[in-house]
């Protein structure tokens, strides 16, 4: 897939690949506003429990600033993303312009800024995981959650979620489950949609969790076997050329000639031996 | 071929988490001792005999770094790196998770050795669990007045905090690590000057990683001579190894530095599964150069390491079998560093980016061998030229693997340049088909 192709299809998944963009980030800005300045408190409705968590974190630090990522993460859990209004209850409480916070919230993955759902599957495609054909479980629950109609729940690839030992696996809402595989999607699915707990036992931290292979077992390889190029290198031959079936051209019949490669391969060789 | 268990010497006690079980293993004994028997420039001295180096990627000596904090009454503050993000480590969340009074009791021993009287723990947000777990222990620890003023009756001070991460690689680099804790983007500083001068709050600062702050206690208690006895060399004690990819039985060990790599991939690890072989492994994280199969008999130690060209760093061994294709994972692992480039230095902003592409056109068939010289001249201009190691990160593996294994990124851009072909051809109706047969023959 060309660069342009991967952009559409990772736009269309949602994925981690995708250059995904805050909202509104084509949109001129408006020069002739003021900047928002830092909101008044008494004229913000901020939730009490919401105010109250704020300025408890507020409390554990020598600077209030510090408290900026716990804060957006109570208010992400309040409101399920950092939406504009989110934002602006933060400001006011921690007494920031919303500009500052919003460039936080821009920079790091786990705070939302697009309401994408309240809950979470991080999928981890990272290095190690990427060994153990993690794109394909990836893949497996995206697809069945978009059949399902899975809605309020935000599933991505991840980077690496340091749970190597399990890969594949998947975060839901912070619990590690794992190894997973591709048969695993409908069901894991499914648990989402009901609301319940997803693969009791299964997760990292759940009581007597042993990995499959703890016990003089052994780790699952790749549950694919490697695909053999079913082409060989330009100048080489062609095993499979005899499946193209190419018609007869228009025309009275002439010598038998060889196919042409349609696009330069980099050599003066056209691999004609194994084509009729 | 076996493991050398000190750190993870209880990690199968239950409730090793909870404050109760942990002093009955003769937790926070050592701390007794390090307030009440010793003074802070003897624990400062016993952390720097150990040779005790970082865990966490850098593998700088600890005690060193803590003999760098400015003396005298100021606000100084440690920082504990539980921003355990590095593609393959997993091995400070099992010390987090199972045993997180270690990682308090190191913390409050480092506070000793630095003279700070502040603390943060700063977590990744991924690990949330294990987030509440300390969270819960650091409540514990102030209720038997292991924290806050007075500490034992001592005049020793000392307040901690669980910091959540938000989701960024880059906070794991010291500096971005402060700025992330002063609440702004993670983007890493210059330095000088450096945390231990100028850091959290501009005050001096120790960051030290979870694994090394746990080695504390075991020094301070058993003293650095016992420490000494482990490993080879200047890589003293033992090294918590995670080892993933293409093994049969991935999982954390604990290993005494200077073992033979190969034991650890196939004698603990179990090796690559039936019928395959190693191709290649990152013996240190995602961010180590690949070393092959004629480096398994090295022994594990940050020199040996460096020597054959790639670095201990984390520990985190990821083997790579005879079955995968190189191209996708290189792809993959510059993916990786290009989301979590901050955005902050050229280099590593761009370079990650073309690498990227560069990957992608060699992964399509689209490139010809010109990308590839091009792609580790781009990793060439990377390395060095920016405020942290991010970039670098990235430009070492791709740089080595293009380096080892050169044939098979030619071969890669062949084979798919030869499918694309064919496809091109499938693709082809009759009328063209017939045209470009046609154009073939005049």
């Amino acid at each position: 897939m060309n660069q342009p192709q991967r952009m559409q299809a990772a736009g269309d998944e949602g994925a981690l690949r995708a250059a995904r963009l805050p909202p509104g980030w084509d949109e001129a800005v408006r020069i002739d506003e003021d900047p928002a300045t830092i909101p008044d408190l008494a004229s913000v409705g901020v939730p009490p429990e919401l105010r109250a968590e704020i300025e408890a974190h507020m409390t554990k630090y020598p600077d209030r600033h510090s408290a900026t990522l716990p804060a957006l993460g109570a208010a992400q859990r309040h409101h399920g993303w950092c939406s504009p209004e989110a934002i602006d209850q933060v400001a006011a409480v921690m007494q920031v312009t919303p500009a500052y916070l919003s460039s936080v919230a821009t920079f790091y993955d786990m705070l939302r800024t697009a309401p994408v759902g309240s809950r979470y599957v991080y999928v981890c495609t990272s290095v190690a995981c990427h060994l153990r054909d993690a794109k394909g479980v990836y893949d497996a629950i995206a697809e069945e959650a978009r059949e399902h109609g899975l809605e309020d729940v935000e599933i991505r690839e991840s980077e690496c979620l340091g749970a190597c030992e399990m890969a594949p696996m998947a975060s839901v809402d912070g619990r590690y489950i794992g190894p997973l595989e591709e048969a695993d999607a409908p069901e894991l699915v499914r648990a989402l949609a009901d609301g319940g707990e997803v693969f009791p036992g299964r997760a990292l931290t759940d009581p007597g969790y042993r990995l499959p292979w703890a016990e003089d077992g052994e780790a699952p390889g790749r549950r694919s076997p490697p695909e053999e190029p079913d082409v060989h290198p330009a100048g080489g031959t062609w095993k499979e050329a005899d499946v193209l079936d190419v018609p007869p051209a228009e025309g009275p019949a002439s010598e038998p000639r060889p196919t042409p490669r349609p696009l330069d391969p980099g050599t003066s060789e056209a691999p004609e031996e194994e084509h009729e | 071929m076996s493991e050398t268990r000190v750190l993870l010497a209880n990690i199968d006690e239950p409730d090793l988490n909870t404050i109760a079980v942990y002093e009955r293993l003769g937790g926070y004994g050592p701390l007794r001792k390090a307030l009440l028997e010793m003074s802070a420039e003897e624990v400062l001295h016993q952390l720097e005999e150990s040779g005790l180096r970082g865990r966490g990627g850098a593998g700088f000596a600890m005690g060193k770094k803590a003999a760098f904090i400015p003396k005298g009454r100021m606000d100084k503050y440690l920082c504990c790196n539980a921003d355990e993000s590095e593609p393959g480590a997993f091995k400070d969340r099992l010390l987090m998770q199972k045993n997180p009074h270690l990682l308090i009791e190191g913390c409050i021993i480092g506070s000793i050795a630095a003279g700070a009287n502040k603390g943060f723990i700063f977590i990744r947000g991924e690990y949330s669990v294990q987030a509440d777990i300390l969270d819960a222990a650091v409540a514990e620890a102030y209720d038997k007045g292991y924290l806050g003023e007075h500490i034992l009756d001592s005049d020793h001070a000392f307040d901690l905090v669980v910091h959540r991460g938000k989701g960024a690689y880059i906070c794991g680099e010291e500096t971005g690590l402060l700025d992330a804790l002063e609440g702004k983007r993670g983007n890493p500083r210059l330095k000088p000057p450096f945390p231990a001068n100028q850091g959290l709050y501009q005050g001096p600062t120790l960051i030290n990683n979870v694994e090394t702050l746990c080695n504390a206690p075991l020094i301070v208690d058993k003293g650095a001579d016992w420490f000494r006895k482990f490993g080879e060399g200047n890589s003293t004690g033992t090294k918590l190894v995670s080892v993933s990819g293409n093994v049969r039985r991935p999982g954390n060990f604990e290993v005494e530095l200077g073992i033979p790599v190969r034991d650890v991939i196939y004698g603990l690890a179990g090796g690559p599964p039936e019928g395959r072989d190693l191709k290649c492994f990152f013996p240190g994280g995602s961010s180590a150069p690949v070393l092959t199969k004629e480096h398994l008999d090295l022994p594990f130690t940050y020199e040996a390491m460096a020597e054959a060209g790639s670095m201990l760093g984390t520990a985190s061994i990821i083997v790579v079998d005879d079955s995968q294709p190189l191209v996708p994972l290189a792809l993959r692992l510059a993916e990786f560093y290009r989301h979590e480039s901050c955005g902050k230095c050229v280099p590593c902003r761009e370079g990650t980016n073309w690498t990227v592409k560069t990957l992608e056109r060699v992964d399509s068939g689209e490139a010809t061998p010109m990308d590839l010289e091009i792609m580790a001249q781009v990793q060439h201009n990377i390395i060095g030229n920016c405020l942290c190691v991010l970039g670098d990160s990235m430009a070492m593996p791709v740089a080595s693997m293009l380096e080892h294994f050169r044939e098979e990124f030619e071969q890669h851009i062949e084979e798919a340049r030869a499918r694309r072909d064919l496809e091109a051809i499938r693709a082809l109706g009759a009328e063209e088909l017939g045209a470009v047969q046609e154009a073939g023959a005049a």
